[in-house]
């Protein structure tokens, strides 16, 4: 049953992908969305058993990998960890399938979109239902070859193609930690089984489980848009709007979370490597969101969001929570999904229209769309009791708790800004006045039901996809459903200080206080945005202009791009060039000379063998022309002439017996 | 002057003979009996020494050379038959295609 899960997914893909162009064609998705459908009721069917029974196994498959010492199998682990990520894949990953049938609808690479979709959900669940690291990193890296694939759909456009050539360069950066994580693993454990590893786990000093920890992290850095390795989320927003939903927003970019949870015994060891974590995620946090604030692509700011609120994820894996990490991954992935769904609604309603400049009051025309989208701003903004709420705040009460005060004032600082962006995205795209060019005014229209059908039904988890697994905070059902996979430096403690404590720690006034923090800081930023966008639209171009410096440098991204350009990609070209010209004059001059040198020797061995060798033969040749002529006179057909000659040859032969004296 | 010698110098005399009319006449038949003429000759030579030397071997080879000649003759003149219904000629100076 578990083998289905990532099975059927790679059948539908492997359907479309073989004779989808031929004839299959515009019924793509009955296949694809067929196998996603299955596989997520696979996904349902094995989640609810393991409910009944919680207890994780493994399934092996066969041995893929064999060569001793090192010996790989394909075997799926089910775990509350594989589980529940499983179960977010599936389901997301369904529910945007459906919606990509009318978002991708009349496109020319409908199979093909299909036919990657499939594959990259196949990847994906390997990724979390791998029970080791090599299988895992199978996963990881189909995953990165299918975000290629997508960003770069449309590859006919430059910048698409560019920005999947970036978002597959940068990811191998990470790639190459995870790789060096996984040598140093296996150079340990001589396994990479995920259960030895982590039972041996405790036997690693210091020094090697942060150097794990540290890598494995560069890994989840260059997967999951961490600085420094965050730039090319932002530009895979080239890719199909359903693609950044499901791909650099609900699923793959967590794999990275999903990994540090995974390897949670290591960095149970590695206070260094956490605490750098947590400083990434928050700092990565804070950067993302200023950026975003000052946008004006509706996906940049999505993505910058992204970025953002992956930060959280991994400041709450760094300060030791990463049950709130997890879940606000769950979380993240039904708002973050319905905001990219519902922003692709309104691109494809605007005929792909993605300046916010030219939108406004969309809600008159797209309710349902205005409406999800309204949720889910408020979810990701953290206004209770929607599913933002919960997670987010536990983890700013985690930071909080666990003495990382600093951290704790950036992720306020940030939950601040979050709520001002996306409340200003909203007010620019649905509410106000319409800033619509006119030629497109009249063909403005609520989405097809494909669409309309997977944005409820994420509204839906985005409004009780938080208060159900998450409270009350801290002790909800999810934690204790997560926990038996989790082995964190907390979980420790808890254990240390005993169940007393546990008991007794009820909502106290600081988890109140902390609690009326974020609320606030929601607060503050809805109406930020409220006053600036809504009441008063002139005042955000004055403050721009007063704050000209400041504006400038978020409206350009920090010139993080330029500033990579500069300093590694030009340098690198340069260097490349350089090699080039030396490959071209000194290589090449190299080979060119040597068969220069071949060319010469041929000729002048050829002039040899005519001059010579044939020279030989021919007058060998011309000897015999010349013999021939004499000797042939001697066979003259007439026997007689025969006759007379062999009876002169006897009559030699006879005479000269009395001259040659013979013994017997 | 034995009878040794008598038939020595008739048998060497035969075998002239035989060797002037295979290298001079033109018939083929004629050609083929001068052929008969040096075997006998030889045949002759062979008995005579046998009989000098009291050894039989010389008859033995005698009696075989007449075995090889009834062949050859039998096979020589099939030969010129054949020549002869292919070309309305037995003179062997006309044939002459055996040649560069």
């Amino acid at each position: 049953m578990v083998a289905l899960i990532p099975l059927l997914p790679a059948l539908g893909a492997a359907v479309n992908g073989l004779f989808g162009r031929r004839y299959i064609k515009e019924n793509a998705h009955w296949v694809a969305v067929g196998a996603c459908g299955l596989s997520f009721l696979a996904a349902v069917f094995t989640f609810t058993s393991f409910l009944r029974e919680p207890q994780s196994y493994e399934v092996r498959m066969f041995e893929w990998i064999a060569v001793d010492p090192l010996r790989i199998e394909l075997a799926f682990l089910v775990d509350p960890l594989s589980m529940l990520m499983a179960m977010v894949v599936t389901g997301v990953g369904f529910l945007i399938h459906i919606y990509s049938i009318g978002y991708m609808h009349g496109d020319g690479g409908y199979h093909r979109y299909f036919a990657y979709l499939n594959l990259f959900m196949t990847a994906m669940l390997l990724l979390v239902l791998a029970n080791n690291y090599l299988l895992m990193f199978l996963g990881w890296e189909g995953v990165g070859l299918c975000s290629y694939l997508l960003i770069g759909f449309w590859f006919h456009k430059d910048s698409a193609a560019n920005a999947a050539k970036k978002a597959f360069l940068v990811n191998r950066i990470g790639d190459a930690g995870f790789i060096l994580a996984l040598f140093l693993i296996y150079g340990q454990c001589k396994s990479l089984v995920f259960h030895d590893v982590m039972s041996q786990a405790h036997a690693f000093s210091t020094g090697l489980a942060t150097a794990i920890g540290i890598l494995l992290f560069v890994g989840a850095m260059g997967k999951s848009a961490q600085i420094p390795l965050y730039v090319w989320l932002p530009d895979a927003m080239e890719g199909p709007t359903s693609v950044s939903a499901l791909i650099h927003a609900a699923t793959m970019v967590t794999a990275g979370v999903y990994m540090v949870a995974r390897n949670s015994a290591i960095y149970a060891l590695a206070p260094a490597a956490l605490n750098f974590m947590a400083s990434v995620g928050a700092i990565t946090a804070l950067f993302a969101a200023s950026i975003a604030l000052v946008q004006r692509d509706i996906k940049k700011v999505l993505a910058y969001s992204t970025v953002s609120q992956l930060g959280y994820m991994f400041l709450s894996c760094g300060v030791g929570a990463y049950v709130s990490g997890m879940f606000h991954l769950m979380t993240h992935a039904f708002f973050k999904g319905l905001l990219f769904l519902g922003s692709g609604s309104v691109i494809h309603a605007l005929g792909g229209e993605q300046d916010m400049q030219h939108m406004g009051g969309l809600r008159k025309h797209m309710p349902i769309t205005a409406a999800t989208f309204t949720i889910a701003t408020l979810a990701i903004a953290g206004i209770p009791p929607l599913a933002g709420f919960w997670s987010k705040d536990e983890i700013l009460a985690e930071t909080f708790k666990n003495g990382h005060k600093l951290l704790w004032g950036i992720g306020a600082l940030t939950a601040l800004m979050t709520s001002f962006y996306m409340f200003r995205l909203l007010f620019l795209t649905f509410y106000g006045k319409s800033r619509v060019h006119h030629d497109k005014e009249h063909h403005l229209h609520e989405s097809p039901r494909t669409i309309t059908i997977p944005l409820s039904i994420l509204a839906f988890l985005s409004i009780f996809g938080g208060v159900l697994p998450g409270f009350p905070p801290e002790r909800g059902w999810i934690h204790g459903f997560l926990s038996p996979a989790i082995s964190s430096v907390h979980h420790a403690k808890e254990i240390l200080h005993g169940a007393a404590e546990h008991g007794a720690h009820a909502l106290s006034l600081l988890d109140l206080t902390l609690m009326a923090v974020s609320i606030g800081a929601a607060l503050m930023g809805l109406a930020a945005a409220w006053y600036f966008y809504l009441i008063r639209p002139a005042l955000p171009g004055q403050w721009a202009s007063r704050l000209k410096s400041i504006h400038t440098l978020l409206f350009n991204k920090y010139w993080v791009d330029e500033i990579y350009l500069s300093v590694f990609v030009r340098p690198l070209l340069k260097l490349c060039n350089r090699l080039w010209d030396f490959d071209l004059q000194g290589i090449d001059g190299i080979v060119n000379g040597a068969s220069r040198v071949a060319v010469k020797s041929a000729e002048e061995s050829g002039r040899f063998d005519l001059k010579f060798i044939d020279g030989v033969i021919n007058d060998i040749g011309k000897l015999f022309d010349k013999w021939h002529d004499i000797l042939r006179r001697w066979q003259t057909g007439f026997v007689q002439n025969y006759a007379l000659v062999m009876v002169i040859g006897v009559l030699v032969l006879a005479t000269s017996m009395f001259f040659i004296p013979y013994h017997f | 002057m034995n009878l040794d010698t008598i038939t020595l110098i008739f048998g060497t005399g035969l075998f002239f003979i035989g060797i002037t009319g295979v290298l001079i006449r033109r018939n083929a038949i004629v050609v083929l009996m001068c052929i008969e003429l040096i075997l006998n000759g030889v045949n002759l030579t062979f008995i005579t020494f046998s009989h000098i030397h009291g050894n039989l071997a010389g008859q033995v080879a005698a009696i075989f050379v007449i075995v090889v000649a009834a062949a050859e003759a039998a096979v020589g003149l099939a030969i010129v038959i054949a020549v002869f219904r292919r070309h309305p000629s037995i003179n062997i100076d006309e044939f002459n295609v055996l040649k560069w």
